[in-house]
C-alpha cells in the first residue's frame, strides 16, 4: 500500500495540471466561437 | 500644436485614426464555413480593410481599419448577406464577466469532482479503517475549498431569497450542499464509514452546467438585441445667431430653435418653421403614406425628415414629448409581464417546501424509533442529497438553452427568460400593419430603357422617401446616371439636370400626367407610370396558414389601404387605432381570457407590444419597439413565424417531460433514503443518471 504515497500526489496533479490548462483556455478567449472553429478547419485559405 | 507634454496622447491617438475602430455586424444568416470564406475574402478586396473575422457562434462580424461602414454593408448585401451594424458602444459595456466566472467555478468543480470520485471509487470497492479515513481525509481537503468557492452562486442566491423570507431552488440545493460537506467532515474525522463529499461536489458541479447554460442563453440574446445599432436620436442642431451646434436631446429648453437635416428624427415636439415639409410617421402612427407639413404644423419628435433640411422650434421637451409619453406607457405595461411566475419557480415553490419537511420527518422518526441522532442526521442528509435537486436545477436551463440555440440558428432572437413559456400559451394573434406585415416595394417596369433606369436610381439616391429607397433597391443591379442640379421638392419629387435636359421622378400630377403614383419624366417625353404596391412581407401568407391561431391587424393606417391587405391575407382588421386603442383592444382580449401575441414594429405598437402576453418584433423595428418585444425576427421572411411556436410548445412538453423524470426517480429513491438504506454510492448514482438523463431528454429539441 505503500504505492499510494506516490500515486496519489500524481493523480492530483496530473488533474491539477488539466485544471490549469483549462483555466488557461477559458483566459484566451477559445471558447468564443467554437461552431466558426469547427467550420474554418473546412477552409483551404 | 503646442503641447506640454509632446510624448504623451498625440503617437496613440493618431495611430487609433489610422487604424479606425472596429466595425461589428450581425449577420443572421450565416450558417457554414462557406459563408466565412466568401465574407472573408471578399470584404478583404475593400481598400482600407485591415482584419475581417467572422464569429459563426454569435453570427457577428468585425472589421478593423480605416472604412467606410456603408461601403462594408453594401458589400455584404452584393454577397448577398443580410447585415446589421451593431453599436460599439453598448458591445463594450457588455463584457461578460458573469459567464466567465461561472465557467471557471464549473471547471474548478469538475476537477475535484474527477478527483473525489477517484478516491471514492477505492472506498466503495472495501477500502477499511486507515486507508478509508486517509482517502476521506484527502477527500475532505480537496472538497471543503472547492465548496466554498463552486457553491457561491448557490449560497448568495439562497441567502438573498432566505432573507426577504422565501424559498427559492436554491435553498434546498445550499441546504444539501452544506449539510453533505458538515456531515462528512464529521463522519471523517470521527473514522464514521460514509462520506458524502462525491454528492456534495458533483451536486455542485451538475447545477453549475445547469446555472451556466442559462447565463449563456440569456446574455447572448440579451445583449445582441441592444447591441443593433439605436435608430433614435440621443442628439440634435440646435442653430444659434452665428452657425449651429450639436446638444444632447436632454439638454433641448423649450423656445430653441433646432436645424433637422433630411433623412432624420425630429429630436422633440415643436412647431415647424420652414415653409413646407415632407414626414415619415409610419413609425408613430402607423400611416403609410408620407405627410406634407405647411409652416406652423405640429411636429412630434420621432418623426422623419423626408425633404430638405427643416428648422423647428421646441414646443415640448424632457417628459412631455410623445414619445416620452408612450415610453411611460410601456413601463407602466411591462409591471404586469414581470410578475409572470416561471415554471422552474412554479415548481420551487412546491419542492423546496416538500424536501424541507420530508428530510425533517426522516430526521424525527428516526430519533424517536432509535434514538441515535447521528444515524438520524445522516439519513436526512441522504434524504436531502437524493431527492435530486440537480435534475430539477437542469430541468428547464437544459431545455431553454437547446430552444433559443435553435430558435437563433433560424434567425430569431429571444431576449426574455420566460418568452417561451408565454408564448406557448398564446392563444390569439394581433398584427400591426405598416412595416410588420407590408413594406414598402416598388417595382422596376420591365419597359424602362436602360438610360431611364439609370436616371431613375440617380434620382431615387437624393432621396430619403420610402418610396425613392424602395424604387433604389428595385434597381441595385443598374448603375446610376450622373446628374446636376439634384434638387428636392417637399412633397412633390427629384428633379435634376441629365445631359442638357431636365429629369423628374415624383408625383403623377407634378410631372404633369393623369395618375395619382410616383412616376419618372424624361425632358419632354410623357411620364412613365412606377408601380409601388404596398408589398405583403414575404412568408406572411404561409406563416398565417400554419400558425392555424385566429389572427387579426390592429393598424394606425387609413381605412383603404387596410381593407385592402385585410381583403388580401383574409384577416379581420381595425383602422385609424391610436396607440391607446391598441392597448385597450389587448386588454380587452386579456379579459375575455385569450392570451395574444402581438408582432408589432412602430412605436404605436411599442405599449400594445410590452402588454401583450408575449409579442415579437421585426429587426428593423423601432429602438423602444425591440426592447418591449420578447422575440426578435431577424430574417426579412415571416415564413418560419410558426417555428417561434412550435419551438415554444416543445419547450414546455420538454420542461414538464423532465420534471416527470426527475420526480420519478424520486419516488424510487426517496423511500430507499427514508429506509436508511442509501449509501454513498446510491446517491452519487441516483444524481448522475438523473442529471444526464434530463440533459439528453432536452436535446431531442434538435429534431424538431
Amino acid at each position: 500500500m505503500n504505492v499510494l504515497v506516490v500515486l496519489i500526489p500524481i493523480s492530483l496533479i496530473l488533474g491539477g495540471l488539466g485544471l490549469a490548462a483549462f483555466l488557461w483556455t477559458v483566459r484566451t478567449d477559445q471558447y468564443d466561437d467554437d461552431q466558426g472553429n469547427a467550420a474554418r478547419i473546412l477552409l483551404d485559405d | 500644436m503646442t503641447s506640454a507634454c509632446p510624448a504623451c496622447a498625440a503617437a496613440p491617438l493618431a495611430q487609433e485614426v489610422a487604424s479606425g475602430p472596429a466595425l461589428q455586424f450581425s449577420l443572421p444568416t450565416i450558417h457554414c464555413a462557406a459563408c466565412i470564406g466568401k465574407i472573408e475574402r471578399g470584404l478583404r478586396q475593400i481598400t482600407g480593410v485591415q482584419d475581417v473575422r467572422v464569429n459563426l457562434s454569435l453570427k457577428r462580424l468585425s472589421v478593423t481599419g480605416p472604412v467606410n461602414p456603408d461601403r462594408v454593408q453594401q458589400t455584404l448585401s452584393d454577397l448577398g448577406f443580410e447585415a446589421y451594424p451593431l453599436d460599439l458602444e453598448t458591445l463594450n459595456k457588455a463584457r461578460d464577466n458573469v459567464g466567465r466566472a461561472l465557467l471557471i467555478r464549473m471547471a474548478v468543480a469538475g476537477f475535484a469532482m474527477m478527483n473525489v470520485m477517484l478516491l471514492s471509487v477505492a472506498v466503495w470497492s472495501g477500502a477499511t479503517d486507515a486507508t478509508r479515513d486517509l482517502f476521506h481525509l484527502i477527500s475532505a481537503c480537496i472538497a471543503l475549498p472547492v465548496v466554498a468557492y463552486s457553491g457561491q452562486p448557490f449560497f448568495a442566491n439562497a441567502w438573498a431569497a432566505l432573507r426577504v423570507r422565501r424559498l427559492n431552488m436554491d435553498v434546498p440545493i445550499s441546504l444539501a450542499i452544506l449539510l453533505a460537506t458538515g456531515m462528512s467532515l464529521f463522519e471523517t474525522l470521527n473514522g464514521g464509514e460514509h462520506a458524502y463529499f462525491d454528492a456534495a461536489i458533483s451536486l455542485t458541479f451538475f447545477l453549475l452546467i445547469g446555472r451556466y447554460m442559462d447565463h449563456q442563453t440569456r446574455s447572448a440574446a440579451r445583449s445582441a438585441a441592444k447591441e443593433l445599432a439605436a435608430l433614435e436620436v440621443h442628439t440634435a442642431e440646435r442653430v444659434l445667431a452665428d452657425g449651429t451646434e450639436t446638444v444632447a436631446v436632454s439638454d433641448i429648453a423649450l423656445g430653441d430653435i433646432l436645424s433637422v437635416p433630411s433623412g432624420a428624427r425630429v429630436p422633440v415636439d415643436g412647431v415647424l418653421m420652414t415653409q413646407s415639409a415632407l414626414l415619415d410617421r409610419s413609425f408613430l402612427t402607423g400611416e403609410s403614406a408620407a405627410i406634407a407639413a405647411e409652416a406652423g404644423a405640429d411636429l412630434q419628435a420621432g418623426e422623419i425628415n423626408l425633404a430638405g433640411p427643416i428648422q423647428v422650434r421646441a414646443t415640448a421637451v424632457g417628459q412631455d414629448t410623445t414619445l416620452r409619453r408612450m415610453a411611460a406607457m410601456v413601463e407602466t405595461a411591462e409591471n404586469g409581464r414581470n410578475s409572470y411566475t416561471a415554471l422552474a419557480d412554479r415548481a420551487a415553490q412546491v419542492y423546496a417546501p416538500a424536501v424541507h419537511l420530508l428530510a425533517f420527518a426522516a430526521f424525527l422518526v428516526w430519533v424517536a424509533a432509535t434514538g441515535d441522532i447521528r444515524h438520524a442526521l445522516n439519513i436526512a442528509i441522504a434524504v436531502l442529497i437524493i431527492t435530486c435537486p440537480c435534475a430539477l436545477g437542469l430541468a428547464v436551463p437544459a431545455v431553454t438553452t437547446a430552444a433559443v440555440s435553435r430558435l437563433f440558428s433560424a434567425g430569431f432572437l429571444v431576449k426574455h427568460a420566460t418568452a417561451l413559456e408565454r408564448l406557448a400559451e398564446t392563444d390569439q394573434i394581433v398584427f400591426d400593419k405598416t412595416g410588420t406585415l407590408t413594406q414598402p416595394t416598388v417595382i422596376a417596369p420591365d419597359a424602362f430603357t436602360a438610360d431611364e433606369k439609370a436616371v431613375g436610381l440617380a434620382l431615387a439616391q437624393a432621396s430619403h422617401h420610402p418610396l425613392s429607397r424602395a424604387f433604389a433597391v428595385a434597381l441595385r443591379d443598374v448603375t446610376p446616371a450622373a446628374l446636376t442640379e439634384v434638387q428636392e421638392i417637399a412633397g412633390q419629387g427629384v428633379c435634376a439636370n441629365w445631359r442638357g435636359s431636365t429629369v423628374k421622378l415624383g408625383r403623377g400630377a407634378w410631372l404633369g400626367a393623369d395618375f395619382d403614383g410616383l412616376g419618372l419624366r424624361m425632358d419632354n417625353t410623357p411620364a412613365k407610370p412606377i408601380e409601388a404596391p404596398e408589398a405583403v412581407r414575404p412568408g406572411v401568407a404561409e406563416a398565417l396558414q400554419a400558425l392555424n391561431l385566429p389572427a387579426e391587424i390592429l393598424t394606425g393606417d387609413n381605412d383603404t389601404p387596410a381593407q385592402r391587405l385585410a381583403k388580401a391575407l383574409g384577416l379581420p382588421v381595425t383602422a385609424n387605432a391610436r396607440p391607446d386603442d391598441k392597448l385597450r383592444h389587448l386588454k380587452d382580449l386579456a379579459d375575455r381570457g385569450h392570451h395574444v401575441l402581438m408582432i408589432g414594429d412602430g412605436l404605436n405598437d411599442t405599449a400594445a407590444l410590452a402588454s401583450a402576453h408575449a409579442s415579437i418584433a421585426p429587426g428593423k423595428a423601432l429602438d423602444a419597439a425591440r426592447t418591449a418585444a420578447d422575440v426578435i425576427v431577424l430574417t426579412d421572411s415571416f415564413a418560419d413565424l410558426p417555428l417561434i411556436l412550435r419551438v415554444a410548445k416543445a419547450t414546455q412538453r420538454l420542461s414538464k417531460q423532465n420534471f416527470a423524470i426527475a420526480t420519478l426517480y424520486n419516488c424510487i429513491a426517496v423511500p430507499i433514503a427514508l429506509a436508511g438504506f442509501a449509501t454513498p454510492l446510491a446517491a452519487a448514482l441516483a444524481m448522475s443518471i438523473s442529471s444526464i438523463t434530463v440533459l439528453l431528454n432536452s436535446q431531442r429539441m434538435r429534431y424538431l
